[in-house]
């Protein structure tokens, strides 16, 4: 069963400039996404900064305004045909946990109304029980119940990031993407966040889209991953086929930087050559195109497909 | 909480001190001397003593034959018991006429205040939360007109359109002339009646200002991440924006606000001189122009005070609205 299934996702944003603020050009974001995901399982979306990871998260969250094109069906519904109301109840059930803990939780409201004003709001618990929710919520979460009198700037990195776990997960959601949820946060707090992730997942039955560029983090946590380069989902299938089987260029590259814990072993990195092109502005055919060593005639006028190699192993490359 | 206003308290004290020194040193350094002008007066008449002779006297009796500090710390001793003497031009106690003439300004600053607060705050936010769509550019357009006129041009219009030609309005003044035979509702509703295009000039001029600083401390709200937190929970539209958005607003906005309170007391100079009303910006300002001291020295020191109460009352303000405050 797919709790989500999105296909060929777009998102670009205007650029504005000129007499009269006319459009004069366009940023493609997110451009071409395609990927399924099963309920109960995670997605780990890599990719080198500024490729799309965020806009894409939150594209699918219909956070981003309009999208471009392309369909996301959430339980086999299209998120952009609900309703403001439908929406509003659909909050619910796919949820999203930020980045940044520390601009993402309102300075002026204490923890408690941060976590449980979206519950009252839905009317997800009876009046009477809601405390004792509110506590529960924030146990399973690691927070204390005397915390939800604190304001956020009380928490430290970790704390604050659990009070958006915790927020995030009050809504009982069957979906979460979660933002570089560990990405702020020092490498020991890294590791118990991830691990609280896990341990509720199991508990749950959540499903995660899980953004990151910890490659490290992704491995730990994935069923599935899919590596995005310059707003297009390059190569996407099982977590072991991606790590023990790497077959985009790209995907090769960018494993070939995560660093093995033992020194004598001898690092074979492939660097690629040139920088990461504008998205404004992408390269014809395949984007990889420029920096890509086996390129060919074809690869710069011909936008590739995705081709299923392996069965579940989707890779967008014209070698295949 | 306590010891923190205490200490402002304090230090309010000693600012205050300073305050006074300096408004004293620059009336008496004023080149503008009433002492001077009653004397030439007075030795002008036939058969007077010369302008010297009138000078020293009037010196000695207005206490101005002393130095600049002997005549401050004078000046302070008897401030202290709140006697503040008689008013040089208006010849009567500086409290008694300060007393006539604050509280029409007062009045007509305070429902002009209330009315901008209520018209601009909500204005700034549509505009904020409805950014580059034609309501936004239409009241950031005509904010920034009401914002650039000069007061005595629309003033003028005003009385050109309601007094002139649609005879609504007296042209000038607090009352009407048959104001002595009214009844005690009668004379209140003159007075009102007297003070709507005054409040209007107001209003209209302050409040683009307040406006577009309300529109842009939303709109850098509303792009705040814990904003799309609040989308991202499906709360309604509302409730983001008055609930969590405008909530962090208000922190700019009490510190505004805070600091344009003593305005109430110091009256609206130019309005109440083209309107003929009585009030305290009319006074003080003939006050000043004719160089007299005592009346000047209070109304200055007075406004002092509530400077620094403003930013008092608008630190613990901060304190209620911003919980980061609150420990400190």
């Amino acid at each position: 069963m797919d709790i989500l299934q999105v296909t060929d996702l777009k998102k670009y944003f205007p650029i504005k400039g000129g007499f009269m603020n006319r459009v004069v050009g366009q940023v493609k974001a997110v451009d071409g996404v395609t990927f399924r995901l099963k309920k109960g399982t995670t997605m780990g979306l890599v990719g080198e900064s500024g490729c799309g990871k965020t806009t894409t998260g939150r594209t699918i969250l219909r956070l981003n305004g309009g999208k471009t094109g392309g369909e996301v069906l959430f339980n086999g519904k299209e998120v952009y045909d609900l309703s403001d109301k439908e929406l509003r109840e659909a909050r619910t059930k796919m949820q999203i946990i930020f980045q940044d803990p520390f601009s993402s939780l309102s300075p002026r409201l204490p923890v408690g109304e941060i976590i449980g004003e979206a519950v009252k709001e839905h009317h997800l618990v009876p009046k009477a029980e809601y405390d004792d929710y509110l506590d529960r919520v924030m146990d399973e979460c690691g927070l204390q119940p005397f915390h939800k009198t604190r304001y956020p700037h009380e928490f430290s990195g970790g704390q604050r990031q659990r009070i958006c776990i915790a927020r995030a997960l009050a809504l009982n959601p069957e979906f979460v993407v979660c933002d570089e949820p560990v990405s702020a946060l020092d490498v020991s707090i890294q590791a118990q966040i991830i691990n609280l992730l896990k341990k509720l997942q199991q508990q749950r039955g959540l499903s995660y889209l899980f953004i990151s560029h910890d490659l490290s983090v992704v491995e730990h946590i994935s069923d599935t991953v899919g590596v995005m380069y310059l707003g297009s989902l390059v190569e996407y299938g099982e977590k072991k086929d991606i790590f023990d089987n790497p077959l985009h260029p790209y995907t090769k590259a960018l494993f070939s930087a995560i660093p093995i814990p033992d020194p004598k072993a001898g690092m074979k990195r492939i660097v690629l050559e040139g920088s990461i092109p504008s998205p404004a502005n992408p390269p014809s055919g395949c984007k990889f195109h420029t920096r890509c060593k086996y390129c060919t005639e074809k690869c710069k006028t011909e936008t590739p497909v995705q081709k299923e190699v392996e069965k579940g192993h989707f890779v967008v490359c014209h070698q295949f | 909480m306590k010891k923190y206003i205490l200490k402002r308290l304090l230090m309010s004290a000693v600012i205050l001190i300073f305050v006074a020194f300096l408004i004293y040193v620059l009336m008496r350094c004023l080149p503008t001397s009433y002492l001077e002008q009653v004397a030439r007066q007075k030795s002008m008449q036939p058969g007077s003593k010369s302008f010297d002779e009138w000078m020293a006297q009037l010196s000695a009796t207005y206490g101005m034959d002393k130095g600049i500090i002997p005549g401050f710390l004078a000046w302070c001793g008897r401030a202290i018991h709140g006697d503040f003497g008689d008013s040089w031009k208006w010849t009567v106690p500086v409290l008694e006429k300060f007393n006539d003439s604050v509280w029409i300004s007062f009045v007509m600053g305070g429902i002009a205040f209330i009315l901008e607060i209520l018209i601009a705050i909500p204005l700034g936010i549509i505009a904020a939360t409805k950014q580059y769509t034609k309501v936004d550019y239409t009241i950031t357009v005509v904010a920034l007109a009401c914002f650039s006129l000069p007061t005595f041009f629309f003033a003028s219009l005003l009385k050109l359109v309601f007094s002139v030609k649609l005879g609504w309005f007296d042209l000038g003044g607090l009352v009407g002339r048959n104001y002595e035979q009214l009844s005690a509702a009668g004379q209140l509703a003159d007075k009102a009646h007297h003070l709507v295009l005054p409040i209007i000039t107001l209003v209209v001029i302050n409040i683009g200002y307040l406006m577009r600083y309300t529109r842009t401390n939303m709109l850098e709200v509303l792009n705040a991440d814990y904003i799309r937190t609040a989308r991202a929970k499906g709360l309604s539209e509302r409730k983001v924006i008055y609930h969590h958005a405008f909530r962090n607003t208000l922190i700019p906005l009490v510190t505004m606000l805070g600091s344009s309170l003593p305005g109430l007391f110091s009256g609206a100079l130019i309005t109440e001189t083209l309107y003929s009303i009585p009030g305290i910006g009319y006074v003080s300002y003939q006050s000043m122009v004719a160089g007299d001291i005592p009346f000047s020295m209070f109304y200055l020191v007075f406004l002092a005070i509530l400077t620094l109460l403003g930013n008092l009352i608008a630190d613990i303000l901060y304190a209620v609205v911003d919980p980061r405050v609150r420990i400190a």
